[in-house]
């Protein structure tokens, strides 16, 4: 027999953006897993979807304006890819349990993938005076690239519905753009000096243009942030540095006190794994300890658990990603003086045995049981 | 280590461990000697079979290699997803038939032990290609070396090349350590696991049945035990479970060596079974709670007598893990009663002392029931008298190799565990420090080094169950398991990696959920 107890209930987030970052382009997730995380994403009241759907290892997203942006740079055309039917089956699955999906296609470096299928788009390295034969980030002087970033987006912009695009922008590697003695002409030009984030500015800037013309808004890794390139005072900055270029607390306090949002990820790498149960330090994370007024405060909308894909495919991504992401998203929801660990302890770990009856392959936080094991029949 | 069948060959196999740089199959573990050529025979999943050389030991009444060829046309074809196969080319030369050969008694219907022969030879040519080994155990191992040359060309065409390969194990003890005490593992997983093992060429289960956490095995003789000491009613080990167990495993070529684990480790004992376990004191009064097995007790060895002679007959293997790691004194030295008792014997106060009269007395028991013993590290470091033959396992990590070298110097079989406890998980590529390891890199004479009979891949439950078993098993054990099978020589992790993705894909398409080892993907 089933029971209820009978309860009175009053429940609203404390934070607007809750959200989990899935990697399919370090390795190809089946739709079925995406679902899957999907369903246990509701059942933990997250609401984000961040796809990370193409970066250097592959480039799965099945695009209409540049099939042969798909044809040569998924990891196999036939069988890893997401097509535009894919795409609307998760993005109606998604909204059918409150869930937005902000899909990201991270530009201009982590654009390997991209090569293959537009040439001319990413910068030739040079050795010297000749091409070495290795491509580095965006090519961001030549018209054609933002010709192709206008045709590109205008289809992103109508595929995902949600008002948010992110656009990555992290982890930039200026040793290309200066080995090429086109960009370095192109710096004497524009007179940046020899000063790359410059150039990373312009490149950006041109790009949130074209994106804002779609009528969308944008979410962006702090490295834009960072760099001083001129965004608009509605752009999301999320911070996922630990340390450098200063400890993530700080980056918050500057991010909130120029203006702008924040998404917090920092402390939530939930790829990084280590030996024992770190679902606390997760847990007592407090994404507004830092220096600044209500007003900043009031800046920070959410954060993000982030899986990254280099370790992680389907066949260990959910016991990666539950219990241990129910931890941030507690934090999110739930009110700031909820900390008692004894007490998260005990309901998380009921909470998973529940996750297992529901058919999601939770892992254990500590020793025990559950009544019905993961494969028991 | 005996004397092998195929001498000859085997002198051959010490010329050239490495395999000829061919591109197509990965074979994991590297065998002793692969000479391959570029020849390519197709092989026709309507009309190939394995079957029994007429002059073989082994025939059709061998359910082992029945068992076997079935299994292994199904991992070999089942990779192909197409309903029918694709179009044979003209030119092809076929491969029709796997002749498998047993030289030697077969020991078909027998258990194996550590000194099994698992020796094979392999010989691919058209039209039929030769499997040779002196006993079963060898025959599985070259069964599953086999598959592994199999692959699709780019038509889908099942493709082998012609070789010659001959194989055996560096080290004879390739064990896997799974623990269901701290987690319960349903038959399914443990099954799985046993599947995965054979495809690495594991050859012991290790299996750390019961602990403080929860007592799964269900006693004959004693029904208490896992009636109060198992997590539920549900999660327990019916004889009938361990039997399953314990014969899936033999039809792979995997000993089962059981652990009951005492004195410590043994909260859950006291459960079922009262007055088992020390009651701990606080000054003169009894606190509620129990410590590590009462030694002083006539009645803990009648008990520990009619466990193990239920279990030695329950396990077939000829060695049993008596554990004897981390024992906790505090509790003993509460009891008064222990007091009077250590006075009594005159150990003074070195519990060490009665630690070893318990020991010394568990492995009288085993002895008595015919079984050789196992037993953690600590039970040497105590200087417990061990009777010549015991096993001693290296665990712990601080200053390990200098370990091996005292227990060897002593002259004491070593297990090696203490680099490789897979339970400690880290972010990146961890399964390169696994593979590093040399078993033998202490300092020590050619007799002590013949005295490591190889090592086991630990995998505690404290956070593992059925839910992240299998991707956090493997491959990263995979890599200990080339360790203790290839030659010490076979050290090239670029050449390993390479190996290592494809084998790690073919895992996954065999139904072993395998985590990646880095970006990537598999064909399916």
């Amino acid at each position: 027999m089933f029971l209820i107890n009978k309860t009175e209930i009053e429940d609203f987030p404390r934070f607007s953006h809750r959200g989990l970052l899935l990697d399919t382009s370090r390795h190809y997730l089946p739709l079925t897993t995406i679902m899957d995380t999907l369903d246990a994403m509701a059942y933990n009241k997250f609401n984000v979807f961040h796809w990370h759907l193409v970066d250097d290892s592959s480039f799965p997203y099945d695009s209409y304006t540049f099939p042969e942006l798909t044809r040569k740079g998924s990891y196999n055309p036939a069988t890893h890819i997401y097509t535009a039917q894919d795409v609307k089956m998760v993005i109606e699955y998604a909204r059918l349990r409150g869930i937005r999906v902000l899909a990201e296609f991270d530009t201009p470096g982590h654009t390997l993938s991209w090569g293959p299928g537009v040439p001319g788009l990413l910068t030739p390295c040079y050795s010297g005076s000749h091409p070495s034969g290795t491509f580095g980030p965006v090519n961001p002087i030549l018209n054609s690239t933002y010709e192709f970033m206008s045709s590109f987006f205008l289809e992103v912009s109508s595929v995902f519905p949600d008002f948010y695009l992110h656009l990555g922008g992290d982890e930039v590697d200026f040793t290309c753009w200066k080995s090429n003695p086109d960009i370095q002409n192109f710096m004497k030009e524009k007179g940046f000096g020899s000063d790359f984030k410059q150039l990373e500015s312009y490149y950006i800037q041109t790009l949130l243009n074209i994106v804002s013309a779609y009528d969308k808004g944008y979410v962006v890794w702090q490295e834009v942030f960072d760099n001083n390139v001129k965004v608009r005072p509605d752009t999301i900055i999320q911070v996922w540095r630990e340390e450098m270029p200063v400890h993530y607390a700080k980056e918050m306090e500057l991010i909130t006190k120029a203006g702008f949002r924040a998404l917090l990820s920092a402390p939530w790498y939930l790829n990084h794994i280590t030996y024992g149960p770190d679902w606390s330090e997760i847990y007592m994370v407090e994404p507004l300890e830092f220096k600044g007024s209500p007003q900043q405060k009031a800046l920070v909308i959410g954060g993000e658990a982030c899986m990254w894909g280099e370790y992680v495919d389907s066949t260990n991504l959910a016991p990666r990603l539950w219990p241990r992401a129910g931890a941030v998203a507690e934090r999110l929801w739930s009110n700031k003086l909820v900390t008692n660990l004894d007490s998260a302890f005990k309901r998380l770990t009921e909470f998973r045995c529940e996750l297992l009856r529901r058919g999601v392959q939770a892992q254990p936080l500590n020793v025990g049981y559950c009544e019905q094991e993961f494969e028991q029949t | 280590m005996g004397p092998r069948g195929l001498g000859l060959l085997a002198l051959l196999a010490a010329l050239s461990p490495r395999s000829a740089a061919a591109s197509g199959p990965a074979l994991w573990p590297l065998p002793l000697s692969v000479r391959t050529t570029p020849r390519a025979l197709h092989v026709s999943r309507e009309n190939f079979s394995v079957s029994h050389d007429p002059a073989s030991s082994a025939g059709p009444s061998c359910a082992l290699l029945q068992e076997a060829f079935r299994r292994y046309h199904g991992y070999i074809f089942n990779l192909d997803k197409s309903q029918h196969g694709p179009a044979k080319r003209n030119s092809a030369v076929e491969l029709k038939q796997l002749l498998v050969s047993v030289v030697l008694d077969s020991e078909c219907d027998l258990y194996p032990n550590v000194t099994s022969d698992e020796s094979y030879s392999l010989v691919v040519k058209a039209p039929v290609a030769f499997l040779k080994a002196n006993r079963v155990w060898g025959a599985l191992r070259g069964l599953e070396t086999f598959s592994q040359l199999i692959y699709q060309d780019s038509y889908g065409t099942f493709t082998i090349n012609e070789c010659n390969i001959i194989d055996s194990p560096r080290f004879p003890h390739r064990g896997i350590l799974i623990d269901t005490a701290r987690h319960f593992l349903p038959i399914k997983s443990i099954l799985k696991t046993l599947d995965a093992m054979a495809f690495n060429k594991f050859n012991v289960l290790h299996w750390h049945i019961v602990d403080d956490q929860s007592f799964p095995y269900q006693s004959v003789t004693f029904p208490e035990l896992s009636n109060k000491g198992s997590y539920s009613l549900s999660h327990v080990y019916t004889p009938s479970d361990v039997h399953t167990v314990i014969e899936y495993a033999r039809l792979r070529g995997i000993r089962v060596i059981p652990e009951f684990d005492s004195p410590g480790h043994t909260q859950s004992w006291g459960k079922g079974q009262k007055n088992l376990l020390t009651p701990c004191y606080n000054g003169h009064k009894q606190s509620e709670t129990f410590g590590p097995i009462n030694p002083i007790l006539n009645s803990t060895y009648s008990f520990l007598s009619q466990l193990f002679k239920e279990v030695s007959a329950v396990f077939p293997d000829q060695f049993i893990h008596l554990g004897g790691d981390e024992v906790e004194f505090k509790c003993w030295e509460s009891n008064p009663e222990i007091r009077d008792f250590m006075k009594w014997k005159g150990f003074g106060g070195d519990y060490k002392k009665l630690e070893s009269f318990y020991v010394q007395k568990v492995l009288d028991i085993a002895s008595t029931v015919n079984k050789g013993a196992i037993v953690w590290q600590e039970v040497f470091d105590d200087h417990v008298k061990l009777q010549p033959g015991t096993i001693v396992q290296v665990w712990k990590f601080q200053s390990y190799s200098e370990e091996q070298a005292q227990v060897t110097a002593a002259g004491f079989p070593v297990i090696l565990s203490a680099p490789w406890y897979l339970d400690w998980i880290s972010y990146g590529q961890d399964w390169k420090g696994y593979y590093k390891v040399d078993p033998l890199d202490f300092s020590g004479s050619p007799e002590q080094k013949k005295l490591v009979m190889g090592g086991e891949a630990c995998l505690w439950g404290e956070y593992v169950d059925a839910t992240n078993l299998t991707p956090r098993l493997w491959p990263r054990a995979s890599a200990i398991g080339e360790r203790l099978w290839s030659h010490s020589n076979v050290k090239d992790l670029e050449d390993a990696y390479n190996r290592l993705t494809v084998h790690r894909c073919r895992m996954v398409s065999r139904g072993i959920a395998a985590e990646p080892l880095y970006t990537g993907y598999c064909n399916h």
